[in-house]
């Protein structure tokens, strides 16, 4: 007997179609999964067959093969055990389910019989409305994750026992309630009132904030730099519906959606030993690395000129583009990053800075640390914060100003520059072209151009000085840059190493 | 002007001098009698003699069986030219020594050469493991001595060297390298793009053919060409055994002034100029100490006085003069918004007052303002 069941595969953070066949026929007893199945597929075979005895199934003493189509793509993780088990079931004439072939299935069994969660379950299921079907049949802990995907049934199913009860109707699933989807912080978020004195970092994280622009504060250990980073996420502007179901997409994908409700913007912090794969994405199937995790958020990279150079000139592309492609053989995959990079450094490998009478480093160590600084990504920073360490007064004195009220007006000065720019889009995106359009003060104008001419800017500079010089205008509501936006601009800005 | 001409017999010393560059490794100890310049000033048939007196004969004959030819196309094909002790264009500064160098290939502008005189030139030398406060005044004396009108001759080595060339190129002044190797040869590699603003701008010449790679004996033997070069010679920063001091003795022995930038005490990087401090070379604490020094006090002034500060921008460059380098630490101790200390600080760096270190942190530049604004 043949039967048929649709399940899914995940390949970065999109589901793709599978089909599962199963054949039972005379011959010698055997259970044959063929199809580029990976381990984890392979070993559903001893899943499966453990959680049909355990439901009271009877496991034919049949030849069965499990085809999975199409055959050239790579099936990889457990989530094909429940369609290939509701497969078995019907050609083996235990489940009478005409539906079946309309509905799509996922899961991992457990050797009872009961389901457990798959990674990527609103892929899966917007896949399953994409591909047409009916229903999409889900581990009951991925139910209130899938059920984001509108447009299509989720059936929570705990356990492969009440498939029949399913399939006969004796029952009927209840729908499950979709996860919250918090657009903006949640309550937990650390608050920018934590960061005391140091108002330059505060401006700083403003203005990057209202603009987009990537930031690098350099700082000696225990200045504040960790702290300021982790709470760049509270004064983003909230996340529109269509970007937090982005966020969301990912965070299913990478299994980290059930359960506990998804706040706000991503924040992600790797330690430097990351290798580039872990950085932007890899493996076979390709899975999404920290810049795709850190998707519409903050990627923080503590210690700049500790990461590995080839882990910092892999970030470099996806940076630019906002998304990051993988190319496997025959396939290419695009995972969307577009993230805010934050990343903090200190002044020399000791940390103390060379003004430092403590500080012990030899000058070439410096150079070399420093010059780390100066690589293609560096290039991509638009923002320089000198950081320094807090005197014991302000670390003592009031809290400040909490993130709501800069929230607030990072969020005004986001509406300004999509009105100007178009619709989500940041000052820090502006194409040259649209940089040198900025309208400005003829005193702006000639501070810059002084500047300009008296240390030999590259053009880069200039862009990016008025990138941010516009920044700061939409921060201050003012319609054109002034000279006071402008000077404040060229302090903030990535000086360039030499 | 002069046409860039050598004489065959000094182009084959270059070619010489190349070729025996491995045997001259060996024998140029750096003990008294055994220092390059010293061997430098023997004969072609003595130095083969010395260095390496199994193959000596063979390779005096190889060098000697070079066509002229050769040399011509050796210069043309790697952009530069030549000039001998027996042409116009040498620099008498060089003729008179005992070990003056036979030739000088230049890749550059060769008239540099010719205006160079040794009232009107500094060399400005100093360790290449520089600290920041080397880097900054070596930068500095390069900049304001090129303004004044001063060719500025260094190594182009990491450290001082190199930050002196960038002074002079900043300033759009005059600046010569001596290299110890090839002036078509950018050593070190990390300095190929100032290596090329300064043959764009500037010169760099050497005692060496086209393509002679460095050794250790061929840096002491520049240095003394750096020496006789200026009528002043900088040392900014090094350590208590470094190879800009043997510049330093050089420049003593041929009679020229010799400055020293003083430093901390307790800084290994300034013990080498605060000992020749000890021992009576001249305090150099800005570029108008040299010119003092070069061409008697008060010959030539450096226009420091910048322009007119309003009141909030003194206070900003008070603070910045007691101390404090970030943005973060001026605000706290003015007590002003940081937006407002940020565009502070960039009208004090446009109008020069202050500079910005790459990290983001401020100093004091050696501008002073005016004595309107000092009264503040």
């Amino acid at each position: 007997m043949l039967a048929t069941a649709r399940t899914f595969t995940l390949d970065g953070i999109s589901a793709r179609p599978v089909r599962v066949e199963v054949d039972v026929h005379r011959g010698l007893p055997g259970f044959a999964i063929v199809g580029l199945p990976d381990a984890a597929v392979r070993e559903a075979r001893e899943r499966v067959r453990a959680a049909l005895v355990n439901c009271g199934f009877e496991f034919p003493l049949r030849r069965i093969v499990v085809n999975l189509a199409p055959a050239s793509l790579r099936k990889a993780g457990p989530g094909m055990d429940l369609a290939i088990a509701a497969a078995l079931l019907s050609a083996s004439g235990q489940l009478e389910w005409e539906a079946l072939s309309r509905v799509a299935l996922a899961g991992e069994l457990a050797l009872d019989g009961s389901t457990r969660a798959v990674h990527g379950a609103l892929a899966i299921a917007e896949a399953a409305r994409e591909g047409g079907a009916e229903a999409v049949v889900l581990p009951a802990e991925n139910g209130p994750e899938a059920a984001l995907a509108v447009g299509i049934d989720v059936l929570p199913l705990d356990s492969l026992g009440r498939l029949q009860g399913l399939a006969a109707g004796e029952w009927e699933p209840l729908r499950p309630e979709p996860l919250p989807l918090e657009l903006g912080a949640v309550g937990a978020a650390p608050d920018l009132a934590d960061l005391r004195g140091q108002p330059h970092l505060r401006h700083a994280l403003e203005v990057a904030a209202a603009g987009g622009h990537s930031l690098l504060m350099i700082g000696p250990p225990g200045a504040g730099k960790s702290l300021a980073a982790a709470r760049l996420p509270s004064i983003l502007p909230p996340l529109a519906p269509v970007e937090a179901l982005e966020v969301a997409r990912i965070a299913s994908a990478c299994g980290r959606l059930t359960g506990s409700p998804l706040g706000g913007r991503p924040f992600r912090a790797p330690h430097h030993t990351i290798s580039p794969a872990g950085l932007i994405g890899g493996g076979t199937p390709p899975r999404p690395g920290e810049a795709t995790l850190a998707h519409r958020g903050v990627l923080f990279l503590d210690e700049l000129c500790e990461f590995r150079r080839d882990s910092l000139e892999a970030l470099r592309g996806p940076l630019e583009s906002g998304e990051v492609s993988i190319v496997r053989v025959g396939s290419r995959r695009s995972l969307p990053c577009r993230f805010m990079l934050v990343a903090a450094a200190n002044p020399c490998p000791c940390g103390r800075g060379e003004a430092d009478p403590e500080c012990s480093c030899a000058p070439a160590a410096v150079q070399r640390y420093q010059g780390r600084l100066s690589g293609a990504l560096a290039d991509r920073i638009d923002i320089l914060a000198a950081v320094r360490q807090p005197s014991a007064s302000e670390i003592g004195g009031g809290a400040g100003e909490p993130s709501a009220d800069v929230r607030e007006r990072v969020t005004a000065a986001r509406e300004r520059q999509e009105r100007r720019l178009g619709s989500g889009r940041c000052n820090a995106e502006m194409t040259p072209g649209e940089a040198r359009e900025c309208a400005l003060d003829p005193a702006a104008g000639a501070l810059l151009a002084e500047l300009y001419a008296r240390q030999r800017l590259s053009g880069r500079a200039h862009d990016r000085a008025l990138r941010l010089a516009q920044t700061i205008a939409d921060l201050a509501g003012a319609e054109a840059i002034g000279e006071a936006e402008m000077a404040q601009a060229l302090q903030l800005r990535r000086r360039d190493l030499g | 002007m002069a046409e860039p001409r050598a004489c065959p017999d000094c182009l084959r010393r270059a070619a010489l001098l190349a070729l025996f560059g491995p045997y001259i490794e060996k024998v140029a100890t750096g003990a008294p009698g055994s220092r390059s310049p010293e061997l430098l000033r023997l004969s072609n048939e003595e130095l083969a003699e010395v260095t390496a007196p199994k193959v000596a004969a063979q390779l005096l004959a190889r060098v000697a069986a070079i066509p002229e030819r050769q040399f011509e196309d050796e210069l043309s094909d790697a952009r530069c030219w030549a000039c001998c002790r027996h042409g116009d264009l040498y620099p008498d500064s060089l003729r008179d020594a005992p070990d003056a160098a036979w030739a000088l290939i230049g890749h550059g502008d060769p008239r540099l050469l010719e205006a160079i005189e040794p009232f009107g030139t500094v060399t400005i030398v100093g360790a290449r493991r520089a600290t920041s406060y080397g880097r900054e005044i070596a930068r500095e004396l390069g900049r304001e001595l090129a303004s004044a009108g001063m060719t500025v001759v260094s190594g182009l080595a990491f450290g001082v060297d190199g930050c002196a060339h960038r002074g002079a190129l900043d300033a759009g002044g005059r600046t010569v390298a001596v290299l110890g190797c090839g002036p078509d040869n950018a050593y070190p590699a990390a300095h190929r793009s100032l290596w090329r603003r300064i043959s764009e701008v500037g010169l760099v010449i050497s005692e060496f053919p086209p393509g002679a790679q460095p050794w250790r004996w061929t840096f002491p033997a520049r240095n003394r060409i750096m020496a006789a070069l200026a009528g002043m010679t900088v040392v900014v920063e090094a350590a208590a055994r470094s190879g800009s001091l043997i510049t330093a003795d050089l420049a003593a022995d041929l009679g020229r002034d010799l400055g020293a930038v003083p430093g901390p005490v307790s800084s290994r990087a300034s013990a080498g100029p605060n000992n020749l401090l000890a021992g009576g070379a001249c305090l150099v604490r800005d570029a108008q100490d040299v010119l003092d020094a070069m061409l008697g006090p008060g010959a030539r002034r450096i226009e420091r006085s910048g322009s007119a500060l309003d009141l909030g921008l003194a206070a900003v460059l008070a603070a910045v003069d007691a101390g404090e380098s970030s943005c973060d630490g001026v605000a706290a101790s003015l007590g002003l918004p940081a937006a407002e200390i940020a565009a502070a600080l960039v009208r004090l760096e446009v109008l020069g007052y202050v500079s910005c270190s790459p990290l983001g942190l401020y100093s004091r530049t050696l501008l002073a303002p005016p004595p309107s604004a000092l009264s503040i």
